[in-house]
């Protein structure tokens, strides 16, 4: 090796060496654009669905919209058809589910993370939660039907908009326990030490601190779970959800709760099965409707977090 | 005296809290001259006796058969190299290690001739008559206001007196003047300093009888140790302090009594604490009896 | 001031009954809701159990196996749905790993930070898209602008285009759990490889990759047991109707388990020939419910051991 025989040598060819050859490196900046490629697709077909429905939806979207949201559900003509009663049930079926999820999955987590962290009891109970966030919707359908709907049909009355709710409820509260985990821990410590200090029981240091300070990340997976709920058809079916023509008749905005009932992506389900294009329309412009909805509630979701996230 | 009768104590009151406090320079030249360990100290007010405490964390023993006692408004320093069990021995005051997981205290703390540790002792009243302020400032995330003021409501201090407490307990933490035009600012807003003092404010809010203080200045520059160290010695006249501090010339500054703990590994590198020395602080900086905490003290260990 | 200490007792050092009141019933009512998830879970297994049970113990075994799934005439051949529904999920995968594991190595080792931020959010939403709308999508758009292009003798309804679709819903899963699993590698193992010279495609590969094996194995478990569990696309785009003929072709349609539970649940009322066919919805739940479980437990558990690992 001439080069290094003397330090100018080595000098020449180490500036060689380092210099950056075009080209050297193609396999590394194919990877790169390969994965820039993959996360592309990942990320930018949610555009692409919408502007599909978009386009699909145009003829309800641009000139029938106001007719589409504010009529019920019609058998005879795709063109009579609305979605109100979809977006109705559905608000409904989320509020039920909120008054049954929330306040089961945020007690859950403060069991385990304030009362139980280690115990048997509290393995259990996560083991549970975490077995419970895979199981198929569908299933939970099944818990419905058999137990919300059939076993305390004296409560649910039924096939009902708080059966949907319950039904949903099951299914969303991993997430909301999950969430609610999380919230906690990343409550410091320190917060609870100087609650504490100061001659607090436990159940003061919760309320007036702990859960204060966890509430805005609690919140945030709530809306997320809530908007999870709002999306989901295939339990509903199970539990009852009217996927063809309902009548609320003269019931009034209470009654509507014990009643026949129906959600959004329940009525996309039915105009999706309907033969014949009109019917595509509908159920691309309940699609807009429905991914405008749930990505909105999810956007102001991540908006919270961010936006009150705590540095401590 | 019940909280509120105590809150409206005007301050005028305050020399006759000082008053018993003047044979304290008595005591303690007797208590040099016993300078004894474990011993029993006559003559002066005791507020806490430990007999044999040892804490466990599971199944290892995190401090070994600690026995003395606790003199009314002093200041009792607790030094020793990190992992000696200072700190852990001072949460058992006010009961704290009930908190930590697998955490188990045996033994004995009479406090006013009341053992802690029995059944019917409840930790959170316990912990309203001794306070503590913590390594690193932990302000609530609340108005300056609401933090002093948390304590207080819980102990059923009623709205209307509340305005005093905030002022009174401001005031003798010394900071006051500092955040009198913002109280209702968020305490997040102040400095490393206030905060701690703001702490320390909502410790004595609630009247205790006792403070803690564990390594209060170890988040803190010169300046607002310095400050700190002030605090502590004008608020002796009122409370009993106990402190645990790295700092051996702080504890040299501050205090009357120095506990030294000493930290032995056992054969599966498991470390226990334990007394080494407990004496007059001015005794112990100028003539330890252990050679170990001589060592300590002019710098040869730890 | 601190308050007279004098003649202290252990009653001065007990709290008012109230606040301990209020401490011990919070306890009791935050158990209670913990207890609460236990018994859904219960109620589910005890649901599909005692339902398919009572499917097991009344149909002819020979029905089981015949030449497709007609619940209302009483032939349930179970290969029929299994076998959908593991070319659905297999689709589904060809099209979520590769896209999801190209995100999330991108996500984890090239990104720009405030590409990251922005990006993470990104998936979290797509998330949520709800599967009606994928299944709406596979039909108006997979099926007739993409899939014809290549299969000129393609089906309306076809298991292509439920797996595609399928796929499109899992990759926000599947790039998730699998941006975790490399980023939990530490830093030191990148850090010695380009000490080393590697180029960064190389580290990537080399050295990330093979220590992240176990999370993105896990991704893949978990992402299937998704798949199979999706139910709303593959009704709307595959399986129609309430029954299918064996059929192994990828263009024609077909019913899967969770497609099947639908059908049958939409005629829940009117469910008339066989009465077993309103049981075989709680036998098609429990085998639904077996195979998720054992495939999340699995995924939970390598999870758990990468978690431990560094």
């Amino acid at each position: 090796m001439s080069v290094l025989t003397t330090p100018a040598g080595i000098a020449t060819g180490a500036a060689d060496a380092l210099r950056r050859r075009p080209g050297a490196d193609v396999a590394g900046s194919a990877f790169k654009w390969l994965l820039i490629g993959a996360t592309v697709f990942a990320t930018g077909f949610l555009a692409v669905l919408l502007a599909v429905m978009i386009v699909d939806g145009w003829e309800v979207l641009s000139g029938n919209l106001w007719h589409f949201l504010t009529h019920g559900f019609s058998q005879r003509s795709a063109a009579e058809a609305g979605v109100w009663q979809g977006i109705l049930g559905s608000l409904q079926v989320a509020l039920v589910t909120g008054l049954f999820a929330v306040p089961t999955g945020v007690a859950t987590a403060i069991y385990l993370v304030e009362y139980a962290q280690g115990s048997r009891f509290a393995r259990i109970v996560e083991l549970n939660i975490r077995n419970l966030a895979g199981v198929p919707s569908i299933v939970y359908g099944l818990l419905g039907l058999a137990v919300f709907v059939q076993t305390i049909d004296g409560f649910t009355k039924g096939k009902t908009v708080i059966a949907g709710g319950m039904t949903l409820a099951a299914m969303v509260l991993p997430i909301v326990v999950i969430t609610s985990v999380e919230a906690l821990k990343a409550v410091p410590d320190s917060l609870r030490e100087a609650a504490y200090g100061v001659g607090a029981t436990k159940w003061e240091v919760l309320s007036r601190q702990v859960l204060p300070a966890a509430l805005s990340t609690i919140l945030t997976g709530t809306v997320l779970a809530l908007a999870r709920a709002l999306g989901e058809a295939a339990p509903l079916i199970l539990v009852g959800a009217a996927t063809g023509f309902m009548s609320f008749g003269d019931a009034n905005v209470f009654e509507t709760f014990t009643g026949p009932y129906t959600a959004l992506p329940v009525l996309i389900f039915n105009f999706a099965r309907q033969p014949g294009a009109d019917w595509g329309v509908n159920a691309a412009a309940a699609s807009v409707i429905i991914l405008v909805l749930v990505l909105a509630v999810n956007g102001l979701a991540i908006y919270l977090r961010n936006r009150f996230e705590k540095q401590w | 005296m019940n909280p509120e009768k105590a809150l409206m104590t005007d301050e005028s009151e305050a020399p006759e809290i000082l008053a018993p406090s003047e044979p304290h320079t008595q005591t303690r030249i007797d208590v040099s001259a016993v300078a004894a360990m474990a011993g029993q100290r006559a003559d002066t007010e005791t507020v806490f006796e430990c007999g044999d405490i040892n804490v466990y964390y599971g199944d290892f023993l995190a401090l070994r058969d600690v026995t003395l006692d606790i003199a009314a408004h002093e200041v009792t320093a607790f030094i020793g190299p990190s992992g000696c069990g200072k700190t852990t021995f001072l949460r058992c005051f006010n009961r704290m290690n009930d908190l930590i997981e697998g955490a188990r205290v045996d033994g004995t703390i009479h406090y006013h001739g009341v053992n802690l540790y029995q059944d019917e002792v409840d930790p959170v009243e316990v912990r309203r008559r001794v306070g503590m302020v913590f390594q690193k400032p932990n302000p609530f995330p609340k108005s300056i206001y609401d933090n002093i003021a948390y304590g207080p409501r819980l102990a059923g201090v009623k709205r209307s007196a509340l305005d005093d407490v905030v002022e009174g307990s401001l005031t003798r933490a010394a900071l006051w003047d500092e955040v009198k035009d913002r109280l209702k600012m968020s305490a997040y807003g102040l400095s490393g300093g206030q905060q701690q003092r703001l702490c320390i404010a909502r410790a004595i809010a609630v009247q205790p009888d006792v403070v803690l203080m564990d390594e209060p200045c170890s988040a803190l520059d010169p300046i607002a140790t310095g400050r700190i160290e002030e605090l502590i010695a004008e608020l002796k006249t009122e409370y009993t302090i106990i402190i645990v501090t790295h700092n051996m010339q702080q504890a040299a500054r501050i205090s009357d009594m120095t506990a030294f703990f000493s930290v032995q590994a056992n054969e599966m590198g498991h470390r226990t604490g334990e007394l080494v020395e407990y004496a007059p602080t001015s005794l112990i900086f100028t003539n330890p009896d252990d050679p170990r905490t001589e060592a300590y003290i002019t710098g040869r260990v730890g | 001031m601190p308050q007279d200490t004098s003649d202290l007792s252990v009653a001065d050092l007990r709290t008012s009954a109230s606040r301990r009141a209020w401490s011990a019933g919070a306890r009791w009512a935050f158990a209670l809701a913990a207890l609460a998830t236990v018994l859904v879970s219960a109620l589910i297994i005890w649901t599909v159990a005692s339902g398919a049970w009572t499917f097991i113990s009344q149909v002819a075994w020979g029905n089981l196996t015949e030449i497709g799934w007609f619940p209302r005439r009483g032939l349930f051949d179970l290969s029929t749905l299994l076998v959908n529904s593991a070319q659905i999920s297999i689709i589904a995968m060809l099209v979520a790993v590769p896209s999801g594991f190209g995100a999330a190595i991108y996500l984890s080792e090239y990104a720009h930070p405030k590409v990251r931020k922005v990006m993470k959010p990104t998936l979290e939403l797509l998330a949520s898209v709800p599967s009606v709308v994928l299944g709406v999508f596979a039909i108006s758009f997979i099926t007739p602008s993409i899939l014809t292009n290549f299969f000129d003798d393609i089906n309306f309804f076809n298991k292509l285009a439920a797996g595609i679709a399928v796929g499109l819903l899992v990759i926000p899963l599947i790039a998730s759990i699998a941006e975790d699993a490399l980023r939990a590698v530490p830093v030191a193992l990148r850090e010695a490889s380009s000490g080393l010279g590697a180029r960064k495609v190389t580290t990537s590969i080399r050295v990330v990759l093979p220590a992240a094996m176990s999370g993105l194995m896990a991704a893949i478990i978990v992402g299937f047991s998704r798949a199979i569990g999706e139910t709303m696309v593959v009704t709307i785009a595959s399986g129609g109707g309430d029954t299918s003929l064996f059929n192994l072709a990828l263009t024609e349609s077909g019913g899967t388990i969770t497609s099947a539970m639908a059908a049958l649940g939409l005629g829940t009322d009117q469910v008339a020939g066989n009465n077993l066919a309103f049981q075989s919805l709680y036998f098609l739940g429990a085998l639904l419910f077996a195979i998720t479980l054992v495939l999340n437990m699995l995924g939970d558990v390598i999870v758990r051991r990468l978690q431990n690992k560094y």
